[in-house]
């Protein structure tokens, strides 16, 4: 069985993954926060010492927290380098920390 | 070099005004603008609110007061409720214009009802048994001996779970045709999968596509690894050559999230297409 930390952990985890889609209080009307409090309610006690059912839910809320999670920093990165086409030689310079030369046959560090 | 290129082009313009043109965009490169703008091909977000409502045959996504389709045209009808609602939430989380590459739980869905490619099941089970042949994690390198070691460490353990969970054989190889895989192996994970419905299947081939195991796959279906461990394990290798030669962002991390990503979404989506949760309340002993 994956390891995946306490249930309140992952709980928090995914409630702050919801709380970047939708902003400080949007998030806590929605359906879908409403539905992950509910679920997590439901499988919060039991005297089982495994309790399938809870490390089920565990395990998708942790899944669905990495999608989101996940979701976010590849679309940072995109917008960041990927998203607005080619750069120009300068920007593709500067990228690897390079300048382009001032004058013809300058090596780019002469001012 | 620019420099003297312009100056070249600026000659030659002088002869000939049909390489103005030419001239006039590598000037507007030098100030700022970028070459190629790629053409804008999200969608405007025409929807205020996103809602989900029961409808025959399953949970359907409402943008404003009308439901959503897929791209043939059905209406989008999904299994599960926090499936819906997952969905519901990326159509939600959209700001200004529609980013479908970022949506894919939606994508699919709508591959799943549409199906496009008109598969069934079989074909499905056939595509994911495929990658068992060319598993990424039974194929071992003899040097350098720190990724030997690295892939002996990291992959061994899985590979030992899953025949001990389905009672098969597997093996890993470091020649280039891969390892033998016995037909009963295959016969086993067959009807294994076999036991799952077109929507998870769809699920299983994604991920299995994605990380290029069967192995990993089945240990996400069977949740022995997070999401996160799996992809770790499927690029095992770059990892390695990133610990060595550094991390670049924009290549390295950008692959990662967008597979990160894209593995649970088909992880999640096999979970809740295949689960028929049902609760047993505990009776009370006197």
């Amino acid at each position: 069985m994956a390891a995946l930390g306490s249930p309140l952990h992952v709980y928090r985890r995914l409630l702050q993954e919801l709380r970047h889609l939708h902003g400080p209080e949007r998030y806590k009307n929605t359906a879908a926060c409403n539905y992950i409090r509910e679920q997590f309610r439901k499988y919060q006690v039991t005297s089982e010492k495994l309790c399938l059912a809870q490390q089920e839910l565990q395990f998708q809320a942790s899944t669905y927290s990495c999608l989101l999670q996940n979701v976010r920093n590849h679309l940072s990165l995109h917008e960041e380098f990927h998203a607005k086409g080619e750069r120009s030689p300068e920007e593709v310079a500067g990228l690897v920390g390079l300048k382009l030369p001032q004058q013809p046959g300058g090596k780019g560090w002469e001012t | 070099m620019l420099q003297s290129l312009r100056v070249i082009l600026a000659r030659q313009a002088a002869l000939s005004p049909r390489l103005c043109p030419a001239l006039c965009s590598l000037d507007g490169a030098c100030s700022g603008k970028r070459f190629y703008t790629p053409p804008n091909a999200e969608r405007k977000k025409f929807y205020e609110h996103v809602s989900i409502s029961q409808g025959e045959g399953g949970f359907e996504i409402n943008l404003d007061r009308r439901k959503l389709r897929t791209p043939l045209g059905k209406v989008f009808v999904v299994p599960s409720e926090p499936l819906a609602l997952a969905v519901a939430t990326e159509w939600d989380s959209q700001k200004d214009t529609i980013k479908f590459f970022t949506m894919h739980l939606t994508t699919l869905c709508n591959t799943a009802l549409d199906n496009p490619t008109q598969r069934n099941k079989e074909q499905l089970i056939k595509a994911s048994l495929k990658f068992l042949d060319t598993d990424t994690i039974c194929y071992r390198v003899e040097e350098p001996p720190g990724l030997v070691e690295l892939q002996r460490n990291e992959w061994d353990p899985v590979l030992q779970w899953a025949e001990k969970r389905y009672d098969v054989l597997i093996g890993s190889s470091t020649s280039i045709m891969g390892p033998v895989i016995p037909p009963e192996t295959k016969d086993v994970f067959q009807r294994h999968l076999a036991s799952y419905n077109s929507w998870a299947l769809l699920g299983v081939e994604f991920i299995t596509t994605q990380l290029k195991s069967l192995v990993l796959s089945m240990s996400l279906v069977d949740r022995f690894l997070t999401v996160e461990k799996a992809v770790i394990l499927s690029r095992l290798e770059e990892e390695y050559q990133i610990e060595r030669w550094g991390n670049v962002e924009w290549a390295h991390d950008y692959d990662k999230h967008e597979l990160c990503a894209r593995t649970a979404a088909g992880t999640l989506f096999i979970h809740l297409c295949s689960s028929s949760s049902s609760i047993k309340h505990k009776l009370l002993q006197d």
